[in-house]
């Protein structure tokens, strides 16, 4: 690895030397290639008509947006209720937990905390397909039900909504337990006794000390889920049937089995908007209601 | 309010903590011991006894020990190489200001952030255009472009607290810029390459929505089993399942030991 001698004489933070171009140069040229580049082809793509034997033409073919949101409206809307739903499932499971692990884990903390995380060291894919399993009509948690005339005739999970939201839900916790845990465990416990000291009762001290200060965790949590889960097609794919499927669904099945690129590239950046759009709300959102906060006090 | 109710919350936490953990566990502990059920149809979806022939028939579907095969090299290629990009372009990016720094975070943020269906669409679209076969070439791109994203911001978060004086001090010394770098600022950034290699090769490993877009033919143990969940998941992939899992814990608590003694 050879470095621009000049450059680097420098030294840190000057803007003429070579050297942090140097650094940057090879994972930039990479990105661009491979995420900026195809993100351009990809509008360029999503305006276009065609198909896949005569070739695609740049024809500004707007109607590909409004045909996507118009045919899949009630898949777009299913996948942000299902994202929402299963973010929020997400952090109502996670919290309590973090918490607890955070201020009474002791010694133990990291062994918890690891125990939270074992998922993780099972391909997403394969743990969806074990909860399939545990859900799945004759498996080891119905079927004894069944067997036992515990069931009502005619129940099932497996191909409902709530099936493929709790899917979601169990694929995705991990992301939601780790950033809640950090920004708990950053607390000092010694503001919290404080707040006691000043005679707030454990709810107000839990309500206007713990839970503001961790506020900021439950964000990335929220936007490290939502976003993934929103997009997501595997669990509908396993767990959802072919009524609850989301909209990650019908965008491969309009690349792969109708070879429809220009209407799935539309669908594709309608979706990345939406995402987008409500990530950025919700920040703009939970960031007025904690400067809200700040003033009341 | 004292006694009783201070000890009762935590208490009620901790057995709520516990079930959170059993629940995670549930699936797994199923997937293990599907491992060992002697099914004889290509669902495997009821016990049906006690059988040890998967784990010696492991690599009876030629396909599948591909699909394996291909998952860890591609981890490990990607890895590689995206963990030395990165590297150098954290490194960069803690170390110094320069002019294009704030585009150069954006495109970070921006492999982060985007959804990996729509990075995913996006290569798809960019091959078809360019006409591009898609294969294993394509995949390995593919994952060092959303790796590469991930080791450089762990990198460039360790970069940014190194104290700047001490490669000063290499430099009054003598040591030429190669030196430093090799003696003086990969030791002090290793935590960090560590970290981002170690995301990079979970990330590769476990992806199944960007390798489906870009895999044409090639596939991964992912793209596999999550192929064969309309015909039935055969027991082998459980048992893959297993192994991976039990060697992901050995490493980890490994590395977990390790560090916690050198604290």
């Amino acid at each position: 690895m050879r470095r621009a001698g000049r450059g680097d004489e420098d030294g840190h933070g000057e803007a003429r030397s070579l050297t942090p171009y140097l650094l940057v140069l090879p994972s930039g040229l990479w990105l661009l290639a491979f995420l900026a580049v195809p993100l351009v082809l990809m509008a360029s793509l999503s305006l276009q008509t065609g198909n896949l034997v005569d070739g695609f033409q740049q024809t500004f073919h707007w109607q590909n947006y409004t045909d996507g949101l118009g045919t899949y409206g009630d898949k777009f809307v299913r996948s942000l209720w299902y994202g929402l739903l299963a973010t929020a499932a997400c952090a109502a499971l996670a919290y309590p937990a973090a918490y607890w692990i955070a201020f009474h884990g002791g010694r133990a903390k990291s062994t918890y905390l690891f125990l939270l995380l074992l998922p993780y060291f099972v391909s997403f894919v394969l743990r969806t397909i074990s909860w399939k399993l545990v859900l799945t009509d004759n498996g080891p948690v119905l079927g004894p039900l069944r067997d036992h005339g515990l069931l009502p005739d005619g129940f099932h999970v497996l191909d409902t909504g709530f099936a493929v939201v709790s899917g979601l839900t169990y694929g995705f916790l991990p992301f939601m337990v780790l950033p809640i845990y950090v920004a708990l465990e950053r607390i000092d416990p010694r503001v919290v006794e404080a707040a006691r000291d000043l005679y707030a009762g454990r709810v107000r001290a839990f309500a206007r000390i713990v839970l503001p200060l961790s506020l900021p965790g439950v964000l990335a949590g929220v936007v490290m889920t939502f976003v993934p889960v929103a997009a997501d097609y595997v669990n509908a794919e396993v767990l959802g049937g072919p009524r609850n499927t989301m909209i990650g669904n019908v965008i491969q099945a309009e690349y792969f089995d109708n070879s429809a690129y220009p209407l799935a590239s539309a669908l594709s950046f309608t979706l990345m908007a939406m995402l987008l759009l409500g990530v950025f709300a919700y920040a703009r959102a939970l960031g007025a209601g904690s400067a809200l906060e700040a003033a009341r006090r | 309010m004292t006694g009783a109710p201070a000890r009762t919350g935590p208490r009620v936490l901790r057995v709520y903590t516990l079930a959170l953990i059993a629940w995670l566990v549930l699936p797994i502990a199923v997937m293990v011991l599907f491992g060992f059920n002697d099914t004889r149809s290509r669902q495997n979806f009821r016990w049906e006894g006690f059988t040890l022939k998967w784990y010696t028939h492991l690599f009876d579907k030629a396909d599948l020990t591909t699909a394996v095969l291909n998952s860890l090299t591609i981890a490990l290629f990607s890895t590689a190489i995206s963990t030395v990009l990165g590297t150098l372009a954290g490194l960069a990016l803690g170390r110094y200001r320069f002019r294009g720094r704030g585009a150069a975070t954006l495109l970070l943020l921006m492999a982060i952030a985007c959804p990996e269906l729509v990075m995913g669409a996006s290569l798809l679209s960019m091959f078809v255009t360019f006409g591009l076969p898609r294969g294993y070439p394509t995949v390995l791109a593919a994952h060092v472009m959303f790796s590469v994203a991930f080791v450089a911001v762990t990198v460039r978060a360790r970069a940014a607290g190194l104290d700047p004086s001490v490669d000063e001090a290499a430099r009054d010394l003598g040591a030429g810029p190669w030196t430093r770098f090799r003696l003086v600022t990969l030791p002090m950034l290793r935590p960090g390459v560590a970290a981002g290699a170690l995301l990079a090769f979970v990330l590769s490993i476990d992806d199944v929505v960007i390798t489906g877009f870009t895999g044409g033919a090639t596939v991964t143990f992912p793209l596999w089993i999550y192929g064969s969940t309309r015909t039935g998941t055969p027991p082998q992939v459980n048992v893959m399942g297993t192994l991976i899992f039990m060697v992901g814990i050995v490493i980890a608590v490994v590395l977990a030991r390790r560090a916690a003694r050198r604290r």
